[in-house]
């Protein structure tokens, strides 16, 4: 009787011993997907917020704070809406309405959706800026953005389709705006938003990526020089056959180069020149090939300009240089096409990596302009002009730069020039020039200056400019 | 704990929901029951298009150009039909109509329609084919019948049926229609189906017929959207002899409008089969 009860204790034990072992597999494999899944909650506003928790708006600096409340009188067919009042552009609160809302906790799962859908009005006719979601003001990685949205007087339902779904596992940033009065004369409106939610449409198809703007750009790459890719956009045609083109934060692509060796761009857009070569960056979005790519040449790191010295603020008038404060310019390239201008360049100026610097290609003249929505330099004050200049070709001596400063542009226009012989200029090499005001013949007045420019006649057609200012 | 309590409540709610599709199972499958969607299932023409290359020359002939009145097929269509590989090809087991934006012949567009006039007709049966549309403004796909006596008998009198319409602007309607004597053109005896949670361009569907005596049933995939009967038309039911098969892929003209600068070129339709049952 003893063994025979020991041994059914055994057997117990052992059968025991079996079920925890299958009892731990399932608790295992439960909280696995416990871990893997975030909420799907579809709704972010119905007649309130949905899930949002309490801490969810953080508006925009700058942005009226004040300006989002829940309308408890208007809705689409209800009686509650998001209610944004845009203040007027002279509001001391905040020139304008933007914010985000974001979940006040863990983000949610939306890859089982297509889109954000919601009904929105306006008291006015008006296209606001920006409407979007995936913005979580911690790296935006997922952030979307239907640009110029025009609101009617009545409620009408509006698609942001989501790039690619299978990215969003856990997104916190529901929705966000930006509206603004530029297209009503500076004066404020109100529109409203009812409905917002996520939804799986199933008819927003026809994927078209781009990056770059779907421009296939091919340029010179300098060694550790990086290059952020811009122009991201997926567009779709949904399911009314609009045709809706988003702006999507690189997160959303996959980058590949033609070779790793010379670049390779990472999952933010920004691609690393490491080696000597070429490669062509491209990228697909949820294995759709997006048009635009970019074709890089290397061949040397970038050779830049001389540094500034440091100067009293109050000694220089910088027009563009990183080492002084600039002030406002119109223009770097005024594309005086009509009277004969081939230069291209300096639209903008070439940012290697924070680093600003103008290349004039094709350059016969050109003109950096200052007086139309800025405010002209006066430097009666400064006593020079100083400008580097690197001429990326040959020189001949009878080739020229010549300088020439225009004040008070079209109206009692006075113009002085100064003219850099070509034996002054060295090929691939940057030449500093330190020009007294003086030496400018027949500028008689330098209190309004508008416009410079530098004309070679095409004797000389490319070169890297930086560093222009005034100083005394 | 507290995960596994969610997880409890999380299974509660989906048995209901589980109950629900259930029951919308068994009332879908009641209402395809009311629909008799198709009761013809003896095949008499299959074209499967498992051969690389072109269609079976057997089966299939072609329109060439702009029409008898070089004016758009009687619709301001503004392509070029043609014959060609770029314009028509079996690839993969699928037939290829694709309409390109090309200089052609005076047209600013190529593309192609293939009938079986001639080779294949049938009077009453049961039509259909499974095809991937393409989409966008202007672009106007169409699977259709014209009655098989039309040179002696000019449209609309010979009748037609437009099994598949569709504007490429409108991605998730389908329109099915009977022209006749009387009731032709914008007159036509026409029905629209919008696919919910779904369109055209995505995936293959199968638009069909089902002909008889006195009666044109209309469906897609498993739905029978319409049925059109002898009291439905404003002129004779001329649906009473030989019929044959149409396919094309028209670019512009009356009934979509042109293209415009957000039409993606090249469109292409895709068929992976016509079949005919009596």
């Amino acid at each position: 009787m003893k063994n025979t009860k020991y041994k059914n204790l055994r057997f117990v034990f052992l059968l025991s011993f079996s079920m925890a072992v299958f009892y731990s597999c399932e608790r295992d494999f439960s909280d696995d997907v416990e871990f893997a899944t975030f909420s799907t909650t579809a709704d972010v506003f119905t007649d309130s917020p949905v899930g949002l928790g309490s801490n969810f708006y953080f508006p925009f600096i700058n942005s009226k704070a004040t300006a989002f409340r829940v309308d408890n009188e208007v809705g689409f067919e209800s009686e509650a809406s998001i209610r944004i009042d845009v203040p007027n552009a002279n509001d001391p609160e905040g020139s304008f309405a933007g914010a985000i809302f974001r979940i006040d906790g863990a983000g949610r799962d939306l890859t089982g959706y297509d889109a954000l859908t919601f009904y929105a009005k306006a008291s006015r006719g008006v296209v606001i800026g920006e409407i979007g979601f995936g913005q979580d003001f911690e790296g935006n990685r997922f952030q979307v953005t239907r640009n110029g949205v025009t609101l009617s007087t009545d409620w009408v339902k509006y698609i942001i389709p989501i790039p690619d779904p299978s990215k969003l596992i856990e997104e916190r940033g529901m929705l966000w705006f930006s509206a603004g009065t530029d297209e009503t004369a500076g004066f404020g409106y109100t529109f409203w938003m009812d409905e917002v939610r996520f939804e799986r449409l199933g008819n927003i198809a026809q994927p078209r990526p781009a990056i770059l703007n779907g421009a296939d750009l091919a340029q010179e790459g300098f060694l550790g020089i990086p290059i952020t890719i811009q122009g991201l956009t997926q567009t779709f045609n949904l399911g009314s056959g609009e045709n809706v083109t988003l702006t999507a934060k690189p997160s959303y692509f996959d980058f590949a180069s033609t070779n790793v060796d010379v670049a390779r761009a990472n999952e933010l857009g920004v691609v690393s020149v490491v080696g000597t070569g070429e490669a062509t960056i491209t990228a697909s979005l949820a294995n759709v090939a997006a048009t635009g790519s970019l074709a890089l040449n290397v061949s040397r790191a970038f050779d830049f300009a001389p540094t500034p010295p440091q100067r009293n603020p109050s000694d220089v008038i910088s027009i563009f240089s990183e080492a002084y404060a600039n002030v406002g310019v119109d223009y770097f390239n005024g594309f005086f096409i009509p009277d004969g201008q081939t230069t291209q360049g300096g639209a903008p100026p070439l940012d290697l990596n924070g680093d600003r610097v103008i290349n004039y290609t094709q350059l016969n003249f050109v003109g950096i302009g200052f007086f139309n929505d800025v405010a002209p330099i006066n430097a009666t004050a400064m006593e020079t002009l100083h400008v580097d200049i690197k001429v990326n070709e040959a020189v001949a001596p009878s080739d020229f730069i010549r300088l020439q400063l225009l004040n008070s542009v079209g109206n009692n226009e006075t113009s002085g020039e100064f003219t850099i012989n070509g034996d002054a200029l060295t090929a691939d090499e940057w030449v500093s020039f330190d020009i007294p005001l003086s030496d400018f013949a027949g500028l008689t007045d330098r209190s309004q200056l508008g416009l410079l420019f530098f004309i070679t006649d095409s004797t000389i057609s490319d070169i890297f400019v930086d560093n222009i200012y005034f100083y005394r | 704990m507290k995960n596994f309590i969610k997880n409890n409540i999380e299974k509660r709610m989906t048995v209901p929901a589980l109950m629900m599709v259930l029951l919308l199972v068994v009332c879908g499958c009641e209402t395809d029951e009311d629909q008799t969607v198709a009761t013809l299932t003896n095949l008499v023409l299959s074209e499967e298009f498992d051969s690389d290359g072109a269609p079976n020359p057997a089966v299939w002939g072609y329109d060439i150009g702009r029409g008898p009145n070089g004016d758009g097929w009687g619709n301001q269509e503004l392509q070029y039909y043609t014959d060609r590989s770029d314009n028509v090809e079996v690839q993969n087991g699928v037939l290829l109509i694709t309409a390109r934006q090309e200089s052609f012949e005076g047209a600013s567009y190529t593309s192609a329609r293939l009938l079986t006039k001639d080779l294949f007709e049938q009077k009453f049966g049961r039509f259909e084919a499974r095809i991937r549309l393409p989409y966008g403004q202007g672009i106007w796909p169409a699977f259709w019948m014209l009655g098989a006596d039309i040179d002696e008998n000019p449209w609309p009198a010979a009748g037609e049926i437009d099994i598949m319409e569709y504007r490429g602007q409108e991605p998730t309607v389908l329109v099915g229609s009977v022209h006749g004597p009387g009731y032709s053109g914008g007159d036509a005896i026409s029905k629209e189906f919008i696919l919910e949670n779904d369109r055209f361009d995505t995936g293959f569907h199968i638009f069909g017929i089902e002909w008889g005596p006195d009666y044109v049933n209309f469906y897609v995939d498993d739905f029978l959207y319409n049925r059109i009967t002898p009291e439905d038309v404003t002129g004779p039911w001329v649906f009473d002899k030989p019929f044959f098969i149409l396919m094309n892929l028209a670019v512009g003209g009356s009934f979509v409008g042109a293209p415009n600068t957000e039409t993606e070129f090249p469109q292409t339709m895709l068929v992976d089969y016509v079949r005919v049952y009596n």
